[in-house]
């Protein structure tokens, strides 16, 4: 909830000043060049799971059911087939259950931050602009919905959704109602950015100039106030985007996300943590570890992009 | 001060309606409460007669107000699964989560604050440093996942500690506490660590920084120049303007605490709200899903009041009312 | 023969840098007897407040004093570490600092700074303490001062804050105060109340005084004799009175011909060409060659003049050039 700076300068040289300056200290950051590579390769993997899996593991025809709890690298006692990272109890492989879960926690996320994101950016722009009634009515649900953990605020638009869904439909749209639920539950910190900084680009000439020429408000916003608060935006959402994703992988962990159907990482977590005390530890491990390494990774590119786009804040 | 006090409890009351209208709109539009509490087996006439037993046939505002006038006497209706009324079913398991809450807060708030002084003052020591960087891994652990490693260490390999329930409890006139019988208090630890753990790590690297920066005023000079003890400036002087910004925070997190418990309930099956509320939400038990929202709303704003009021007794300047001499 | 109060030889502070060692105190030496007020005047950055922070040992890593020694009452103070330094603070050594907004601490009372200030330094009781606070204000001028030691800072103005801070550093009776521009941050009215309490305060019990400013009408209102620090380094030493009137540095008199104060009546201020060098690019020789009138080979090269008995640090003295 910290104040971001806001950029005056014009767009054009600011951009580019920024954009050298942060492949500068990329350069010379190896936390954000390590973070970075584990991300990109974690998102390919995603992108291409049907590429790079072995097995379709949401395919009921390639399942064996003799091939359950095969450890990883050794051969199954019974099939004689050997799986990278194991198999769990219904014979699904892991390394190809990861690569399909991490595709639906990827996309949640980047949903659901998209989401919030749009959400956030048109509320804070509207009120800041408009203000009066409107940005008393915004600022004030914000303050209202800042007071609880977004976890739980996700957990009850996730509870009321699923209350007015039909029945037969929840499963296929747990999905869409997991990205509306975190989504719905983010857009705080983009609407309060984004006001910040309308409220002080409004009352610059240039913006003053717009108006006379006869600029409609919804330009005026777009094309004037809204790439000036692209940079914390940008802060924002790669932030929330580790956010997203642990918020994803927790409330499918709590049964109340992706369904097993549909399992992203935090249902194979859920799925795991029924085999912690027979032994069968891979199929926790594995996509507890991709989980971890997904959500510490964004998170410190996201502190990383932080400093280097405000270094006041450090 | 009372002028403020009263426009603070103001404002929460207006939170409380807004929420209680979150609550009651899903009570009335989420799923059919008749649908759900008669069977197939109906008629057109026990349709009728229950709706008007419900007062369902009376305008929204009204149905509202009898809501609302419910809550306040703690009538949340009756829960759809268990067929119970929900009120009761939340009684009986309050006292799990307010134990679990309790252990935690206190364990974050006393180990927050003591290693956020502890790394501010010896800033550059090695012991410090290193805590600083493992609290940024548990800053982006997710706590379940905090959970589940120490059941694997303590109960699955070590076999010291029990990974799920409360233990053995003891009925004091109806709070059913898990303190007094040692697999109650054996039980707790575990689930008491996941919990605060997260909070801990917040409240620790948030009283670093307020406190590097008030070791930075000079007022703190001042307070060296006249020689005071290091024990003197650093507590009796920094802390306590650190506090300032802190509490407001650690407030927040005990309401968080509460929140987060669902998380930890749930890894742990500990037998508190928390749990109760995701298997509400799992089986779309309205009643209990609203009632908890309620209840846990009641108890943020209320956290959130109090700590406004704490801020009178810490910081003078805000009590305007006793002022002179400007 | 009696010691003065604080003596200064030689004293040198160092900050290692990315670009090399600076050096924002360099090779200064001054006396200060009882109950004198020394001015230690000099632009911002000359070294003034770093040499007070050195004597009072408040110095912020990685700053340190690298040669000199520094002798308070006849003891050799500037190798003295942790516990046995800080005994002496507020104990022997006051502080007053520039904007008493910020250095009182806003959450305790006047009364409790007070006392635990005293309670720490000298052996005395609590309640006995507390009657010397109320003595402490009354002394410094607050009226009400029985009351007034249960309020907060907040609760009173930026002069009455600055009495306060005055009190503070003078209630463990400390033989020299260390006062770092105590007037800079107060309204020009209450600038001479300030300046005339801690004039009488100090004759009266005999405390020696460093007066840190950058204004000349303070030094010539209230100092019994002057350092003029440039650079890091101390350019002229002597009574006030010669000082202001006849200045031997070169730069003395531009700062003297620069003063509304001192040009009275005269139709425009003089202004010394150029700026003090920073620290880290501080020119051979004399440091003020680059802006001096007078300057000749021998000023460009070390090595670097130095204060003499009653002799400024420049080859070429101002002889008889009377200012005003």
């Amino acid at each position: 909830m910290s104040d971001f700076p806001i950029p005056s300068a014009p767009k054009s040289r600011y951009r580019r000043a920024v954009e050298s300056d942060l492949f500068y200290t990329f350069k010379r950051s190896p936390v954000a060049m390590v973070s970075a590579a584990v991300v990109l390769i974690l998102v390919l993997a995603a992108v291409f799971a049907p590429l790079i899996a072995p097995t379709n593991p949401f395919d009921p025809s390639s399942l064996n059911l003799m091939n359950g709890f095969t450890p990883p690298m050794a051969p199954n006692a019974f099939t004689g087939d050997t799986f990278l990272l194991g198999t769990d109890d219904q014979g699904r492989d892991v390394f190809s259950t990861i690569l399909y879960g991490m595709r639906i926690s990827l996309f949640v996320g980047v949903a659901a931050v998209f989401l919030a994101m749009v959400l956030g950016i048109t509320l804070g722009l509207i009120s800041g602009y408009v203000g009066g009634w409107t940005e008393t009515i915004i600022m004030r649900t914000a303050d209202v919905q800042l007071t609880f953990p977004s976890i739980l605020v996700a957990m009850l638009i996730f509870g009321i959704a699923k209350g007015v869904t039909p029945v037969e439909y929840r499963d296929q749209m747990a999905i869409w109602v997991l990205i509306l639920a975190i989504g719905l539950s983010d857009w705080v910190q983009f609407a309060r950015v984004v006001r910040g900084a309308t409220l002080v680009e409004k009352n610059k000439e240039y913006v003053q100039a717009a108006r006379l020429i006869g600029r409609t408000p919804g330009a005026i916003m777009l094309r004037h106030i809204l790439p000036n608060v692209l940079s914390p935006v940008l802060v924002i959402a790669t932030i929330s985007l580790a956010l997203a994703i642990i918020a994803e992988a927790t409330l499918s962990f709590l049964g109340v996300g992706a369904p097993p159907t549909q399992p992203s990482l935090g249902t194979l977590i859920r799925i795991g943590q029924g085999f912690l005390f027979s032994g069968e530890w891979w199929i926790l491990l594995f996509p507890a570890v991709t989980l971890l390494a997904l959500a510490l990774s964004v998170n410190l590119l996201g502190d990383w992009l932080r400093d280097a786009l405000n270094p006041r804040l450090r | 001060m009372l002028a403020y006090i009263i426009r603070r409890i103001g404002q929460s009351a207006l939170v409380l309606l807004i929420v209680g209208l979150v609550a009651f709109s899903m009570f009335r539009f989420v799923g059919d409460p008749i649908d759900n509490m008669l069977g197939q087996e109906r008629t057109a006439e026990d349709i009728d007669r229950l709706r008007a037993q419900l007062g369902l046939d009376q305008p929204f505002v009204v149905q509202y107000f009898k809501f609302l006038e419910g809550a306040v006497q703690g009538n949340f209706g009756v829960s759809y699964r268990q067929g119970r009324p929900v009120a009761e079913i939340l009684l009986e398991r309050a006292p799990a989560t307010l134990e679990l809450a309790a252990v935690s807060g206190i364990l974050a708030i006393l180990f927050g604050i003591a290693l956020g002084v502890f790394t501010a003052i010896r800033r550059d020591g090695v012991l410090a440093n290193f805590i600083m960087s493992a609290s940024l891994i548990g800053v982006s652990l997710p706590t379940f996942l905090i959970g589940i490693l120490l059941i694997y260490l303590f109960s699955v390999e070590l076999g010291w500690l029990p990974s799920f329930g409360r233990g053995e409890t003891v009925d004091l006139g109806g709070w059913s506490t898990g303190f007094l019988t040692e697999s109650g208090l054996k039980a707790l630890i575990l689930p008491s660590i996941t919990l605060g753990l997260y909070q801990m790590t917040l409240i620790m690297r948030l009283v670093r920084s307020e406190m590097l920066e008030v070791l930075r005023q000079d007022y703190i000079r001042f307070a060296r120049a006249r020689g005071l003890r290091d024990r003197a400036v650093n507590f009796r002087h920094a802390l306590k303007n650190t506090m300032v910004p802190v509490i407001t925070v650690i407030g927040l997190q005990l309401g968080a605490i509460i929140a987060f418990a669902i998380i930890t309930e749930t890894v742990f099956q500990w037998p508190g709200v928390g749990l109760l509320f995701i298997n509400a939400i799992q089986f779309v038990d309205i009643p209990v899903m609203a009632a908890y929202l309620m209840l846990i709303s009641v108890m943020f704003v209320g956290i959130n009041l109090l700590v406004d009021i704490l801020y009178f007794f810490i910081d003078p300047r805000l009590r305007a009312d006793r002022s002179g001499g400007h | 023969m009696t010691h003065p109060v604080l003596s200064i030889r030689d004293l040198s502070v160092e900050i290692p840098t990315r670009h090399g060692v600076v050096r924002p105190v360099d090779g200064v030496s001054y006396d200060i007897a009882a109950g004198e007020i020394l001015g230690v005047v000099g632009e911002s950055g000359a070294g003034k407040s770093m040499a007070g922070n050195a004597v009072i040992g408040l110095l912020t890593p990685p700053a340190h004093i690298s040669t000199g020694e520094i002798w308070l009452n006849g003891q050799r103070i500037d190798q003295l570490t942790g516990d046995a330094m800080r005994r002496l603070r507020g104990k022997e050594i006051g502080m007053v600092f520039q904007d008493p907004l910020t250095s009182l601490n806003p959450l305790l009372r006047i009364g409790d700074q007070l006392t635990e200030t005293m309670l720490t330094h000298l052996p005395i009781s609590r309640s006995e303490a507390e009657k010397r606070a109320v003595a402490a204000l009354d002394e410094v001028g607050i009226p009400g001062a029985a009351e007034r030691v249960n309020s907060y800072p907040h609760e009173f103005s930026g002069g009455m804050r600055q009495r306060v801070v005055i009190a503070l550093a003078l209630c463990a009776e400390p033989s020299l105060i260390i006062a770092d521009e105590p007037t800079t941050a107060l309204d020009v009215s209450v600038q001479a109340q300030i300046i005339a309490l801690l004039r009488r305060l100090c004759r009266d019990r005999g405390t020696a005084v460093m007066l840190i400013t950058h204004d000349m009408g303070v030094i010539a209102e209230a100092t019994d004799r002057v350092a003029v620090m440039y650079a890091g380094r101390l350019a002229e030493l002597g009574p006030v009175r010669d000082v202001l009137t006849h200045p031997q540095h070169p730069y003395t008199h531009g700062l003297m011909a620069s003063t509304p104060l001192a040009s009275q009546g005269k139709s425009r201020l003089h202004q010394i060409p150029g700026a003090m060098p920073r620290l880290d690019a501080v020119p051979e020789g004399c440091a003020f060659h680059p802006r001096c009138p007078y300057a000749t080979d021998k000023c460009r090269q070390p090595p670097v003049p130095r204060v003499t008995d009653g002799q400024a640090a420049c080859w070429y003295p101002l002889v008889d050039e009377k200012v005003i």
